[in-house]
């Protein structure tokens, strides 16, 4: 059995005006050490998926399991970076990564704690504003304290959320840069959830493809064949990224346009992945 | 600088010169008991300008009179705010506490201080005690209130940092829940205090205790109508100062 298993997880949500299935049964699994993105639409349930791993919410159906346990809630073992960072403002930049580090070894002395929160913080670059309150720094600092804090509890898996989406855009190069250094050194398992393609290929081992919601299932795996350490310049020459972007592109437009065809109909909604007639090849 | 000077001092002074002008006329016309601005300054010009002179129980400097009533709000409001503030976070971090005892607070909230007080009086036997009693019955609700509005309004993403990481009880307490909820808690305090000092004039009135409203009270009976409008504008002033400065802490509060 794989170190991270879903399997039919699926999840609607009931409102007043009716129930609005957003997840129809996701199959995934993961090595340890593999990073895997999860490349959707804004709007197909990626963070419902989080939610449901992270054990935040309930499934309607299907199990999860992390090294064998299955997950029935949430727990230090799943760190989640969210994309609004989810920083606390009322404690420094070190008491958030403290707080995460504390909660989690409670065994350890005092000294270690100390030393393990000042380690995480020199990981992110964030040393000389360890004493400020999330509101004196820019989103990038914050994410990568909310980094700092997800890596610091040293979770079994790692769950990223659309965590670069809120940044500008030399905000993002740098931090997907800074964690592909970091994932080459310390090899967490990560299921990092995007929307954005290249930020995928450059960092992920495998990529799913999610078809848009309701009812979102998660297309074949893609293997990204870049060898590592990976560089982002002159990665788009390569042919191993052309053809992971290639499958990509692919996919995810053939599922929205079987989508819409499926909505006009009026039938049905019966797409599986893997079942859908290749749309036109896209270039890159 | 002209514009907020125009803004800040001038257009408030006018304000106050066209409330000044109406009490004038008033005084002169309708209502011939009420001394105009002048006599009421002639008045109590002695209150004013030596606060803090003492001639006997009843005869003393407004600054004393104030002072005695701040003491007696200080005492009150500070036990209105140790009684209210847990009331708050177990009427918003429980359910079952919220549903035994919410309609309790809503039934209890509109009573007023008039009310209270003689049932004080019954209780502890002594004016002192009563009122502060009274005002802290009185003054607690929108701490209360507010306390417990902030801890429902905690944002899940601060609690899901908290499950994700399984903090304890207590941890969660004083590390989420608290710091989360200080904003309102300290918007309650600010209309508590508010409040105690609303009730104070009610309650030193009915006691006869020393204190503004005593002071407000005792002049009336003896006739002397200025000293009426001094209390007033001494109750007016402090509630005013009370509430910016109430306003100073809130802001600081807020700055998370």
């Amino acid at each position: 059995m794989a170190y991270v298993e879903v399997r039919g997880l699926r999840k609607a949500y009931v409102t007043p005006r009716g129930r609005t299935p957003v997840l129809g049964g996701i199959d995934l699994s993961l090595d340890e050490g593999e990073f895997v993105a999860v490349v959707g639409y804004s709007g197909s349930g990626k963070t419902t998926l989080v939610s449901l791993l992270g054990g935040l919410i309930a499934p309607d159906g299907g199990d999860i399991r992390l090294d064998g346990v299955p997950v029935t809630g949430p727990g230090p073992e799943r760190g989640i970076v969210y994309q609004h960072y989810s920083l606390l403002p009322w404690l420094s930049v070190r008491d958030n990564v403290a707080l995460a580090v504390d909660a989690v070894n409670p065994g350890l002395s005092a000294a270690e704690r100390r030393r393990i929160t000042d380690e995480f913080i020199a990981l992110v670059n964030l040393t000389p504003a360890a004493w400020k309150r999330p509101r004196e720094l820019s989103g990038g600092m914050r994410q990568r304290v909310a980094v700092a804090r997800g890596l610091a509890m040293r979770p079994k898996l790692l769950l990223m959320d659309e965590p670069f989406s809120a940044l500008d855009a030399l905000t993002r190069a740098t931090l997907q840069d800074e964690l592909l250094r970091i994932w080459g050194e310390r090899r967490s398992t990560v299921i990092l959830i995007t929307n954005d393609v290249d930020e995928a290929i450059l960092l992920a081992d495998r990529i799913y493809p999610m078809t848009p919601g309701p009812d979102a299932v998660l297309g074949p795996a893609i293997e990204v064949g870049l060898p590592r350490p990976r560089q982002r310049r002159h990665m788009s020459l390569e042919p191993a990224y052309q053809k992971a972007r290639r499958a990509l592109v692919d996919f995810l437009r053939s599922s929205v346009s079987e989508r819409e065809a499926a909505t006009t109909e009026g039938g049905p909604r019966q797409m599986r992945p893997g079942s859908g007639t290749p749309g036109s090849p896209m270039e890159v | 600088m002209k514009i907020r000077l125009t803004s800040q001092l001038i257009l408030p002074m006018l304000g106050a010169a066209c409330v000044l002008l109406a009490w004038t006329v008033v005084s002169a016309t309708i209502a011939p008991d009420l001394p105009s601005p002048a006599r009421t300054w002639q008045e109590s010009r002695r209150y004013i300008l030596e606060p803090f002179f003492k001639d006997g129980e009843m005869n003393q400097g407004i600054g004393r009179l104030a002072f005695y009533s701040l003491v007696r709000v200080g005492k009150g409001f500070v036990l209105a705010l140790a009684i209210g503030t847990p009331i708050g976070f177990l009427l918003g971090l429980s359910r079952p506490f919220h549903q035994s005892f919410d309609p309790i607070v809503q039934f209890m909230r509109p009573i007023s201080p008039l009310a209270w007080l003689p049932l004080g009086l019954v209780i502890f036997q002594k004016s002192e005690p009563a009122a502060i009693f009274t005002i802290a019955l009185c003054a607690m609700w929108p701490t209360v209130i507010n306390t417990a509005v902030g801890v429902r309004s905690i944002s899940q993403e601060y609690l899901n940092v908290g499950r994700v990481l399984k903090l304890s009880r207590s941890r969660m307490l004083t590390r989420i829940i608290v710091p989360a909820t200080l904003p309102y808690v300290f918007t309650g305090y600010r209309l508590s205090l508010g409040l105690a000092w609303l009730v104070i004039v009610a309650s030193e009135m009915l006691t006869g205790t020393p204190g503004v409203g005593g002071f407000l009270w005792q002049e009336y009976n003896s006739l002397v109508y200025a000293h009426i409008i001094l209390s007033v504008l001494t109750i007016g002033a402090i509630g005013f100062l009370l509430d910016r400065l109430m306003g100073l802490v809130e802001a600081r509060v807020r700055v998370n």
